[in-house]
């Protein structure tokens, strides 16, 4: 994982810079210098800003956002999997989307996830919304979310086999399905 | 049905007669659950202990589907996903795809877009309204509202030659400008819709019984609005000003002039009145947006991603080969990948792209809002009545087409 650089930096922002050269947003800054374990990486592209967490602290990182005066993420806008491909190592992602309902400003974190260590803890104890959108991504992907109060899938059936958008998931499904 | 079933705990009925609780199932075909929703609910005697929402019957794996299509076909999955407002699903996803691209939309174009998602804001809250009404048990306000939409529907079949799937909005622009005399027939239901939106205030706002079975159910405070992810009407009639075509403007809404509709009470009355207020207002952007409606082109300027004019395809050889390419083989998107969210008539309705380059997508994920505001119905219902889990859900304003994508 790339280290951020420390020295090159423009003069008026000259802790951090993002891989890329750019300055930094001032939400990834701002978690950077109170967690700087949180950051493993940096991203700014198309205007928006993706921070990647380590798994075991996006708790951490996702409470310190919401209440952090002038971050105040209290909106949880969106949470999805995404699955880079079986040959893919780590394969899984996990996205949220944060917005602030009094500042407007938006960032995304991602949870990278090895395919055999596929756990992250929940985030519902942070926003509740992250209830329902934690549960389909179990069920579309099959990432365990830790501590969630209700881990059940939620759009297909209770006793469907495998998880449907993973890029091994045949898209007509292996066989048709049957209520029998 | 097989032994082997595996019924999971909270779905298994529990019979015990000398209990005062009983556990019902509303739905899937209630007629008032506006789709198929499914609800379980743990009553005592007539107030709800618990209800839990079933969802999925509708899923029809949309989300994959789009990693099998190319850019350009993705558009007309999303026309299925929110059936009353195709035209926000469109312009979101559109517009993700124009983020990836960097792609510049003509001022024209922009006008169009936000004059149609407007006409579309209004005729989805027509449904909301008559549906709302009729479940609640003013059957003459669905025929009033119906009458209103069916106008909407022709001018949007007018313009895209579809009534409820338009796919209008494409990669780039529009499907094609605007047919003549459209100015004329858009200004003719603006003239008409103020009437008719109060004959709906007569109909329903003044209305004792209407009033009696909405005020004070179904109450969410902002604070917990906000941590349950409501959005849209839902969240404004908790108090919250929030709207992103204010907050995060995108295709040109900074330009005009609207007001923020939002009511304190977070009842089926507020947010009745948001929904209301709020068709007022798309009204007024509808009208902002015909008089700023000048000529120009409606399609950007991307030879690659969007198709040549008919005419030029049949003249010029470079216009027919990439009108052969765009066709057979789609366009390269490069890889990143963006969240784009937008005020659909339900709330934020966000779309998130991952392109790994190619001209398929490695993943398109819609944040629908009714899926959303649904999550939150546990929360608003517990103590209610019986009857009015269905004054909450109307008044959450679902589509299941974009719960179960």
């Amino acid at each position: 994982m790339e280290a951020p650089n420390n020295q090159a930096g423009p003069a008026d922002n000259p802790t951090i810079s993002s891989p890329e050269g750019s300055a930094p947003s001032p939400v990834a800054a701002a978690l950077q210098r109170e967690h700087p374990e949180c950051v493993t990486e940096i991203i700014e592209a198309l205007g928006e800003t993706t921070i990647i967490v380590p798994r075991e602290l996006i708790v951490t990182a996702c409470a310190f956002l919401k209440t952090a005066p002038g971050l105040e993420f209290n909106f949880l806008a969106d949470l999805c999997g995404f699955d880079r491909g079986p040959e893919e190592e780590p394969r899984f992602e996990v996205n949220y989307h944060l917005f602030s309902t009094t500042r407007h400003h938006r960032v995304r974190l991602k949870v990278v996830l090895a395919e055999d260590d596929i756990y992250v803890p929940t985030v519902s104890t942070v926003w509740r919304t992250a209830d329902w959108h934690e549960r389909e991504t179990f069920d579309l992907f099959g990432v365990i979310f830790d501590g969630h109060p209700d881990l059940r899938r939620i759009l297909l059936p209770d006793d469907w086999q495998g998880h449907a958008l993973r890029k091994d998931f045949p898209l007509r499904g292996y066989e048709p399905y049957s209520l029998e | 049905m097989s032994a082997t079933l595996n019924i999971p705990p909270q779905f298994e009925i529990v019979d015990r007669p000398l209990d005062t609780q009983m556990t019902i199932s509303m739905g899937p075909q209630h007629p008032s659950t506006h789709g198929v929703l499914r609800l379980e609910l743990v009553l005592d005697g007539e107030m709800v202990v618990k209800s839990t929402p079933d969802i999925g019957y509708l899923h029809t794996g949309m989300e994959k589907l789009f990693e099998y299509r190319k850019y350009q076909q993705g558009i007309v999955i999303t026309d299925r996903m929110d059936y009353l407002n195709p035209l926000g699903n469109n312009l979101a996803y559109v517009m993700a795809v124009e983020k990836l691209l960097q792609l510049e939309i003509p001022e024209r174009a922009q006008t169009i877009r936000v004059l149609m998602c407007e006409l579309q804001r209004i005729a989805s809250h027509l449904v909301w309204l008559g549906t709302h009404a009729l479940d609640i048990g003013a059957m003459t306000v669905f025929f009033y509202c119906f009458r209103e939409r069916e106008k909407i529907l022709n001018l949007i079949e007018a313009a895209s030659g579809g009534r409820l799937t338009p796919s209008y909005f494409r990669i780039g622009g529009l499907m094609m400008d605007l047919p003549a005399g459209f100015e004329r027939r858009v200004k003719q239901f603006q003239d008409d819709f103020l009437h008719a939106l109060g004959e709906f205030h007569k109909l329903v706002t003044g209305n004792r019984i209407f009033q009696k079975r909405t005020q004070g159910v179904g109450y969410i405070s902002a604070e917990d609005a906000i941590d349950w992810g409501l959005s849209g009407p839902c969240l404004r009639g908790s108090g919250v000003e929030l709207d992103i075509r204010r907050m995060n403007p995108y295709t040109g809404y900074e330009n005009y002039d609207f007001e923020i509709v939002t009511e304190t009470d977070g009842d089926v009355w507020a947010r009745y009145l948001v929904r209301m207020r709020e068709m007022q207002e798309s009204h007024r952007i509808v009208e902002q947006a015909l008089s700023r409606l000048a000529p120009g082109p409606v399609k950007a300027d991307a030879p690659k991603v969007v198709l040549p004019d008919r005419e030029a395809m049949k003249t010029h050889m470079d216009a027919l080969i990439h009108h052969f390419l765009i066709v057979a083989e789609g366009f390269d998107v490069p890889a990143g990948e963006v969240y784009h969210p937008i005020e659909a008539s339900k709330g934020e309705l966000g779309v998130y792209i991952r392109s790994t380059g190619g001209p398929k997508p490695a993943r398109v994920h819609f944040r629908g809002p009714s899926f959303v505001n649904l999550s939150a119905l546990p929360h608003m219902s517990r103590g209610a009545m019986v009857a009015d889990i269905v004054a909450i859900i109307g008044s959450l304003d679902i589509v299941l087409g974009e719960i179960d994508r």
